[in-house]
């Protein structure tokens, strides 16, 4: 490796460019890998530098998702360790160490999840590895109660907050500790011990921020523009960085000048910055209403989809603000994978599985009162199309309580077990609403062509059951349903859907809002972890002055209670300024003057 | 869990912070920990990546205005629950 390359190679990994260059007069970069503390010294290094360049190296190593290889000896001494466990064997040992884990202590601390999903490894297996690897209830208390200072009643508070063994509480802080303990922490730590285990648990389940794949001359130029920056102490945003790479790609710029179009750069980025205060809410808020009031209120057709209905439009808007438990039209999206996505039978397979099948949709349901019988005739064609067998149908029958099933040739009889004419009806009724296939809440399943690939659209939404299926495409299938992002996703998903939904339902209806505006209500609405609607049940409801609220929604109510009660108004935020009279706290109004009187001259000095 | 939402097109990219980030982020904004954005602990994300109350999580997003976007979250306890459906004391 060239010097050049290998200084750029540390810069990247974070090396600051004086180190790097000094290492890179000595080592190439598997070397540096490689070293010894007193041989990165020897390059130049004081002892701190050197076993920061190695930590930095260590780190980034483990963060690219590949552990340190250890020599062939150490591997198998780990992969012997695991063996240890009972339930694992050489082959799932192996399994473990392939996907990252090198030690017992990794796997102590990483979440079950984790471990589960290692190829070869199930929730059984990785249920075992936990057990065996965390003490039983008598055994962690009886160890909590050996500590100095920690008496039955503390043993219980440590195990209610959650400490399971000695290594929860050498990785926990003091302060954590005196949460929960009190002043008894200070023993604990000083029995226990530190252990810093921020790499090992940010280390397997974590996938690395995908890199963005830049040709060699591309990364080359980011890096030094980033290096200008870095050296006048300015951010650029990564798609401006990648502006000026599109304008200078190819041409050969001196340092200097790289320098000084850095410098312009930055000069009208900060310029096009909003000022610290300005009033981006209300600004926020009026792009959004404006074009508002051009939205229809009507529901039309999914454009493209005959068939599905999709609430549109302002009706949608606001089930979007409103943060509601489920939309009117709950919709899915669903991707497939592998073989599925381009071939159409196999397609309309899973189509077929999700889509809900009642008995009556392919069966005719008749009552005999004469044998108190209950006749089930399925439609032959329907049952061929919708893939069903005679057999299955038979086989959801038996769920239906206190009842004989019998068949005859291709029809079912089903007699109830106490032969009374209510029994009768009630088995009428239950079995014409019998599942047969599908999963709850999807209506309708479409297959469509979209590019080269076929996708499926479903009129409802089950997603949690969607995503478990297997042909399914689990890294791209969306619902329209915020909630269910949220509650399977999480909440930067819920806020990315929700941004997604309000962008594309105001650009159905052609009008162009800056996604600025969305992306600050979306970030308002998820601010706090769950997704809260903005109304009087959310954040104008949550506000902690009286006014505000009272001016927001029912006035009177807020009035009476904060009187009865007592409560003083602080007058820090915008409408309760308003109507007091006085200038608001944001833009001009969130400055004061001040004198500093021993600078001010006295009259004739 | 049946499929690693961590990898789902709509779930950005996180990152637990050491001790020392915190204290170097919370000095470069000036703010405590309980200024910052939250997440619950019970959140998937939170669970997939074995986080608990009082870590803070550094979020990498991909941004169509900025390329990229860094946000940080708290994570937060579940607390009373929603708050919203405690009974506010009605009239006498």
């Amino acid at each position: 490796m060239a010097k050049k390359d290998t200084m750029r190679a540390l810069v990247r990994r974070g090396i600051d460019e004086e180190t790097a260059d000094k290492l890179a007069g000595h080592f190439t970069l598997s070397a540096l890998k490689k070293a010894s503390l007193e041989e990165v010294q020897r390059a130049g290094l004081s002892e701190d530098q050197a076993s920061a360049v190695l930590h930095t190296l260590g780190r980034k190593i483990a963060a690219g998702q590949a552990a340190p290889e250890k020599s062939v000896d150490e591997r198998q001494a780990v992969i012997n360790e695991f063996t240890r466990i009972k339930g694992i064997g050489p082959s799932k040992a192996e399994a473990l160490y392939e996907a990252g884990f090198r030690s017992l202590l990794e796997l102590q601390l990483q979440p079950i999840e984790a471990i589960a999903e290692v190829k070869g490894i199930g929730r059984k297996y990785a249920a075992i590895i936990k057990n065996h690897l965390t003490p039983s209830r008598e055994e962690a208390m009886k160890k909590f109660a050996t500590i100095k200072g920690i008496g039955p009643s503390r043993t219980q508070k440590l195990w209610d907050a959650g400490y399971r063994s000695t290594l929860d509480l050498k990785v926990a802080t003091e302060e954590e500790l005196e949460e929960v303990v009190g002043s008894a922490a200070t023993q604990i730590k000083e029995e226990v011990g530190d252990l810093d285990a921020r790499d090992i648990l940010a280390k397997v389940d974590t996938i690395p921020p995908p890199e963005i794949k830049e040709s060699e001359e591309r990364a080359a130029l980011r890096q030094a523009i980033q290096a200008v920056l870095a050296k006048q102490d300015e951010y650029l945003p990564r798609s401006v960085v990648t502006q000026i790479i599109e304008k200078i790609a190819g041409k050969d710029i001196p340092q200097k000048k790289l320098t000084e179009l850095v410098t312009r750069v930055v000069e009208e980025y900060n310029q096009a910055l909003m000022d610290p205060l300005e009033a981006c809410g209300i600004v926020g808020a009026q792009s959004i209403g404006e074009p508002g009031t051009q939205m229809t209120m009507r529901t039309f057709h999914y454009a493209g989809v005959a068939e599905i209905n999709v609430t549109l439009g302002l009706p949608r808007l606001i089930e979007i603000v409103d943060a509601r438990k489920s939309p009117s039209t709950p919709m899915m999206t669903v991707y497939l994978e592998g073989g599925y996505k381009v071939n159409r039978d196999m397609a309309k397979q899973i189509a077929n599985k999700i889509e809900i099948t009642r008995l009556i949709n392919v069966a005719e349901v008749t009552t005999d009162l004469g044998t108190m019988t209950v006749i089930v005739t399925p439609h032959l064609k329907a049952l061929e199309r919708r893939d069903i067998t005679i057999e299955d149908i038979e086989k959801k029958l038996k769920t239906v309580r206190r009842a004989k099933i019998k068949r005859v040739n291709d029809v079912i009889e089903v007699k109830p077990t106490e032969e009374v004419y209510k029994e009768l009806q009630r088995i009428n009724e239950e079995i014409k609403s019998i599942k047969i296939k599908g999963i709850n809440g999807i209506k309708r399943a479409i297959i469509r062509k979209e590019k080269d690939e076929y996708v499926i659209f479903t009129e409802g939404s089950n997603f949690e059951e969607i995503l478990a299926l297997d042909g399914v495409d689990k890294t791209r299938t969306t619902t329209n349903d915020i909630y269910a992002t949220y509650n399977v996703l999480g909440i930067e998903a819920a806020r990315n859907a929700i941004i997604h939904e309000a962008y594309s339902t105001l650009q159905e209806q052609g009008l162009n809002v800056d996604i600025r505006h969305i992306m600050l209500v979306a970030d308002t609405m998820t601010a706090d972890g769950t997704v809260r609607p903005i109304g009087r049940q959310g954040i104008s409801g949550e506000k902690s002055s009286v006014i505000a609220r009272a001016a927001f929604e029912i006035t009177v109510n807020h009035l009476l209670k904060a009187a009865k009660k007592g409560e003083v108004d602080q007058l820090r935020g915008v409408a309760e300024n308003i109507i007091v009279g006085q200038p608001i706290k944001l833009g001009t109004g969130s400055v004061e003057l001040s004198v500093d009187v021993s600078k001010m001259r006295k009259k004739g000095e | 869990m049946h499929f690693n939402i961590l990898k789902h097109e709509l779930v950005p990219y996180f990152k637990v912070l050491s001790r020392e980030e915190v204290e170097k982020l919370l000095s470069v904004y000036g703010i405590s920990k309980g200024d910052l954005p939250k997440m619950v602990v019970t959140d998937p994300v939170s669970r997939a990546i074995g986080t608990r109350e009082g870590d803070v999580v550094k979020i990498v997003r991909r941004s169509r205005t900025a390329g990229e976007s860094v946000a940080y979250r708290l994570i937060v306890g579940t607390g009373m629950g929603d708050i919203r459906t405690l009974e506010s004391d009605e009239e006498d």
